[in-house]
């Protein structure tokens, strides 16, 4: 995995985790590589990948089971959306905006461009 | 795990590399130890590991000190130096001999470790490069399995893929009894692995925190215009913008950029610290 450099690792481990199951590689109910494992595979410290680890429990995506290790939560689908959502509201809205005022851009202009983007990217 | 209290030191007389330094390490961390050249990181890393001594002041390591290198200090503490001498044998006779004074020594991960590095096993260690033999020495170092693992520069002389494979091992390596210091100027080969900062200069130690801490306190960014930003307490200039580092004020963490913050606290250090107490 390549790291940016402008976003704490321990979210960009939490993108990475949310990414894989939005995208199905890692099914709800089934047990995450063990905080180790990840740490060997994304080449940062253990600690970095705990923290990543206790951010999505927080955020109930995903359970601990004592002993055994965590596991992704039956509606983590839900749940990443809900804490994606926020996160780009309050991290990448407000530039965005910015944009959009500085240019003059209104709301409704914008629309169909973004049902163009959908057209084409995801049909 | 590691505690040095009021430790002074010379290599000659009245030019002392350290006064009254303090320093107290823990288990469960990777500690990154930064400073400018001959400002005595490996000094300090050989006071830990009893190679030097005090000459006011203490180093206590694993509760024994460290300049009295006891055998139950001795088979605790594995320091991989810069430089180094391997003898004329083959790796299998290097590690019959040394390898008992280490009871924890796992044979099995030593050949795993060789593997991940692509080290060959009959060959004599003096017929290898030094980037191989640094391989084996690492994987030696990591095998012995001791609770405090000292490593100055381990980096250098490693070629592009086995910088990918250290890490991968250290990371592994991690235990929540283990104490692993590294010193490094190639920090952004070990960015990720090092959780926290320990920087030496002016013989003394003048920082050292947490990374978690240091991004709760701090944000980095690269921005196009520095006119836009307050509270810059330190800029960084190149063709893309500014890096700078200010003070983080949202609930936002940002990557840590630890060269960034080596040079500001070097060159602007009393505000940043100011932050920190």
């Amino acid at each position: 995995m390549e790291f940016k450099d402008t976003q704490a690792i321990y979210l960009q481990i939490a993108d990475y985790i949310c990414e894989q199951v939005l995208l199905s590689k890692w099914q709800t109910e089934e047990r995450l590589p063990s905080v180790r494992e990840l740490a060997v595979l994304l080449e940062v410290n253990p600690n970095t990948v705990m923290r990543t680890c206790e951010l999505l429990q927080q955020q109930e995506i995903i359970y601990n089971k004592r002993g055994i290790g965590y596991f992704i939560s039956a509606d983590a689908v839900k749940k990443i959306k809900q804490y994606k959502k926020e996160a780009f509201i309050t991290n990448e809205l407000p530039s965005f905006f910015r944009s959009m005022y500085l240019l003059d851009l209104d709301l409704d202009e914008l629309k169909p461009h973004f049902e163009k983007f959908k057209k084409s990217n995801f049909n | 795990m590691i505690n040095i209290q009021s430790l002074s030191f010379s290599y000659r007389k009245n030019k002392p590399l350290f006064d009254n330094l303090q320093l107290r390490l823990e288990a469960g961390h990777i500690y990154g130890l930064l400073g400018k050249n001959g400002a005595g990181k490996s000094t300090l890393l050989k006071q830990m590991a009893g190679l030097l001594y005090p000459d006011k002041g203490t180093c206590e390591v694993m509760g024994h000190a460290a300049a009295k290198r006891q055998p139950a200090f001795l088979r605790e503490i594995f320091l991989v130096p810069e430089e180094f001498y391997l003898p004329r044998v083959s790796i299998t006779r290097y590690v019959n001999t040394y390898a008992p004074f280490y009871p924890n020594f796992d044979q099995g991960a030593f050949f795993n470790y060789l593997k991940e590095f692509d080290i060959p096993r009959d060959h004599m260690l003096t017929e290898m490069s030094y980037g191989q033999k640094k391989k084996v020495l690492i994987s030696f170092a990591l095998a012995t399995n001791t609770k405090v693992l000292i490593m100055d520069e381990p980096t250098n002389g490693l070629d592009i893929p086995s910088k990918s494979q250290f890490r991968k091992v250290i990371a592994a390596a991690v235990s929540e009894d283990k104490c692993i210091v590294i010193s490094t100027h190639q920090v952004r080969d070990l960015d990720n692995l090092i959780d926290s900062i320990v920087i030496i200069n002016d013989h003394k130690i003048i920082f050292r925190e947490d990374v978690q801490t240091v991004t709760d306190k701090l944000s980095f960014k690269t921005v196009s215009r520095i006119e836009e930003s307050t509270g810059v307490l330190f800029a960084d200039s190149n063709l893309r913008g500014h890096t700078i580092i200010t003070r983080n004020t949202g609930q936002e963490h940002s990557k840590i950029d630890m060269e960034l913050l080596f040079n500001a606290i070097l060159t602007n250090q009393q505000p940043i610290q100011e932050i920190f107490n």
